[in-house]
């Protein structure tokens, strides 16, 4: 009987959090030195012709093309060498596609819609940091730099054309984008924190990242919104001059642990009463509120509450759910045309690595040239 | 000119793509299509109108020798083709999203209601101005800052959808792609004053005449005008020292357009009292 001919394969060995639970996971994670370790084990296996390591916080993944099957249980047992897992449990949480499902997969995954927060734009960048890291090992050749460009292209594409990562998913953010529905530019707006709670840091720190610069930090104890505001690099005020410092402010989040309203209707009416025609964009994070609700019914002033911004939120999601059969379906067309033109370079494609296990990153274990025009086509068209 | 490309055609060909524009908006809105990426469709169908429109109000001005302003149809078109012209003017400076979309259902709903209304356009008064460049001037200036008027009215109403699109928290659809409420505030405000600058600017070349001639004007046009020119007088004062603000200064403005508008039917009817009509025939 004849031996099995080679066949090499486009293919993807990982895990994720559609894969695994979370303790899984994180037996899974790779540090630095374990994720370049793994990477110098697969530049050294003699089947691999190539291969990036997409390795972030819910998912690593290999992706390469191997000249034959064996060479995929080989990298299963370096990946359990590596993380001290077993191969029973890497089992259980391994997902293994080839070829086209491959390409469906990375296009779905640089488009953000296999992330657990779907459409989250954070994964495109990893891709693509993986992809330059595995350009930089020169661990990539004519079949991945053409799946990864196309999945740059794809992702932009399905992020450009449907809603997919339109409104935001986090209480935080999307405050931001209330405060941008009310104040347009963020830049000149004056934000007062009352209460030094982590929420409150975290919501201004978003409305830094979008321009906001003037920060005030108020807290019942001065000294703990000196704290406060120096991280956050702004002023820090006392509590009993919140009538004052409110009449001043153009966003207020609050996020004290009182048991009652901190910011009172009568208050905010009595600042408004100052600036009537500013609007004056309240954000209570507290629970019990911090803020009496009836602020909320006085004209220019817009309050916002946990479970507002939570529904908002979800709202958010759903329609960010809703749009992901659309965006599969778009994918879809892009897989089977880079299918097509990618399937021919899998049969004409050398190993970069030899068996010699040179020392990845310290030189090309690649041949400089193409042993034959014949084996190495062209490039194909951009 | 062949028969069938009359001014009306050229008017109703230019009100046809405003109201295309209006209901191609519409859809991109229902699609979630984020209305930058639908601009240039709009804009293109508003700018053909707009060409269309003004070739139609061109055609009767050459017929007429002056400015089309002869009946209550040509001085609502003329309002109509004023928003029109103001928003190409406006909407690259603010940026406002959407005002597009209000624009063309705006200047659609003025320019067919007149079209459809025959009455408006059976006559049209003769030699209005007296071959007087200025009072000609006077005339399309004031008609002109009524067009501004009705922006403002447009950019109102945007700022109570987006006022009550926040206050109701209900963000979906049309709301998530209106302007901040900030921004809408300063282009009212800003609408206002150069409405109102027109408008000054032309009651006060028309007083210049109306002091020469005081027969040549009817009471009631001098009421209602001094009238409209007061009463947004009052409230960019109101609204500069800051009494007037937000919803209330939304509403007032959406009132006061439609008063403005409506001052336009015995504005027209008094100035027909003292100037000979001619006939039209039937639209």
């Amino acid at each position: 009987m004849d031996a099995p001919v080679p066949h090499p394969t486009l293919f993807l060995l990982g895990a994720s959090h559609q894969t695994a639970p979370l303790a899984l996971r994180e037996k899974l994670s790779l540090n630095q030195e374990r994720a370049a370790a793994f990477t110098t084990r697969l530049q050294q296996l003699p089947g691999v012709r190539e291969c990036a390591l997409l390795n972030t916080c819910n998912r690593v993944e290999v992706y390469g093309v191997s000249a034959d099957l064996p060479t995929l249980a080989s990298i299963r047992a370096a990946f359990c060498e590596i993380t001290g897992c077993t191969l029973a449990e890497l089992d259980g949480a391994c997902l293994q596609l080839a070829n086209g499902e491959v390409i469906a997969h990375l296009f779905e995954v640089a488009s953000g819609l296999d992330s657990q927060i779907v459409g989250e734009t954070e994964i495109l960048g990893q891709v693509k940091a993986a992809y330059a890291a595995a350009q930089v090992r020169r661990l990539t050749g004519p079949v991945l730099n053409r799946v990864f460009q196309k999945a740059f292209q794809a992702a932009k594409h399905v992020r450009t054309h449907t809603a997919i990562g339109t409104g935001q998913i986090s209480i935080a953010t999307v405050a931001v984008d209330l405060a941008e529905k009310i104040f347009g530019s963020l830049e000149e707006i004056k934000i007062l924190v009352v209460g030094a709670g982590e929420i409150g840091v975290k919501t201004v720190q978003s409305f830094q990242s979008r321009g906001a610069r003037s920060i005030t930090v108020a807290s019942r104890t001065l000294a703990k919104a000196e704290v406060t505001a120096a991280q956050a690099g702004g002023w820090a005020a006392s509590i009993a001059d919140l009538p004052e410092t409110l009449a001043a402010a153009d966003v207020v989040t609050c996020s004290t642990s009182a048991p009652g309203a901190v910011i009172t209707a009568v208050m905010t009416a009595t600042a408004m009463h100052r600036r009537p025609s500013l609007p004056l964009f309240l954000i209570d994070l507290a629970l019990p509120r911090d803020i009496e609700p009836a602020a909320g019914k006085l004209p220019n002033v817009y309050l916002y509450n946990l479970d507002d911004l939570a529904e908002i939120a979800e709202e958010n999601m759903a329609q960010r759910k809703a749009e992901v059969a659309g965006c599969r379906a778009i994918l879809a067309e892009r897989t089977v045309a880079l299918w097509h033109q990618v399937a021919p370079y899998l049969h004409a494609q050398v190993p970069f690595a030899g068996t010699d296990g040179s020392a990845a990153g310290t030189k090309d274990p690649r041949p400089a040239a193409p042993p034959s025009a014949a084996a190495h086509p062209p490039a194909p068209p951009p | 000119m062949l028969p069938l490309f009359t001014d009306r055609f050229f008017i109703w060909a230019g009100a046809l793509l405003y109201l295309a524009g209006f209901i191609a908006g519409c859809a991109t809105l229902v699609r979630r299509v984020p209305p930058d990426r639908a601009q240039t469709m709009l804009n293109t169908l508003l700018v053909g109108g707009l060409l269309l429109q003004m070739s139609g109000l061109y055609l009767r001005g050459a017929a007429t020798g002056g400015c089309p302003l002869g009946n209550k149809f040509e001085i609502v078109q003329f309002v109509a083709w004023s928003a029109m012209v103001l928003y190409f003017v406006v909407g690259p400076a603010f940026r406002v999203s959407l005002l597009g979309l209000f624009t063309a259902g705006y200047a659609a709903v003025l320019a067919l209601v007149s079209l459809l209304i025959p009455a408006w356009d059976a006559m049209r008064g003769e030699k209005l101005f007296g071959n007087n460049p200025w009072v000609e001037l006077h005339a399309s200036l004031a008609v002109f800052s009524y067009g501004v008027f009705g922006i403002l009215a447009l950019t109102s109403l945007m700022h109570l959808l987006q006022n009550f699109s926040l206050k109701q928290k209900q963000l979906n659809g049309l709301f998530w792609f209106l302007p901040s409420i900030k921004a809408l505030d300063q282009i009212n405000f800003r609408l206002l004053a150069t409405g109102l600058v027109i408008l000054s600017f032309s009651l006060g070349v028309g007083a210049t005449w109306f002091c020469q001639d005081i027969k040549s004007v009817d009471s009631t046009k001098l009421l209602a005008t001094a009238g409209v020119w007061l009463a947004y007088f009052i409230v960019l004062l109101l609204r500069w020292r800051g009494r007037l603000y937000s919803n209330r200064f939304a509403w007032v403005c959406i009132v006061l357009s439609l008063l403005a508008m409506l001052s336009l039917g015995p504005v027209n009817a008094s100035r027909h009292a003292t100037h000979p009509m001619t006939v039209l025939a039937a639209p």
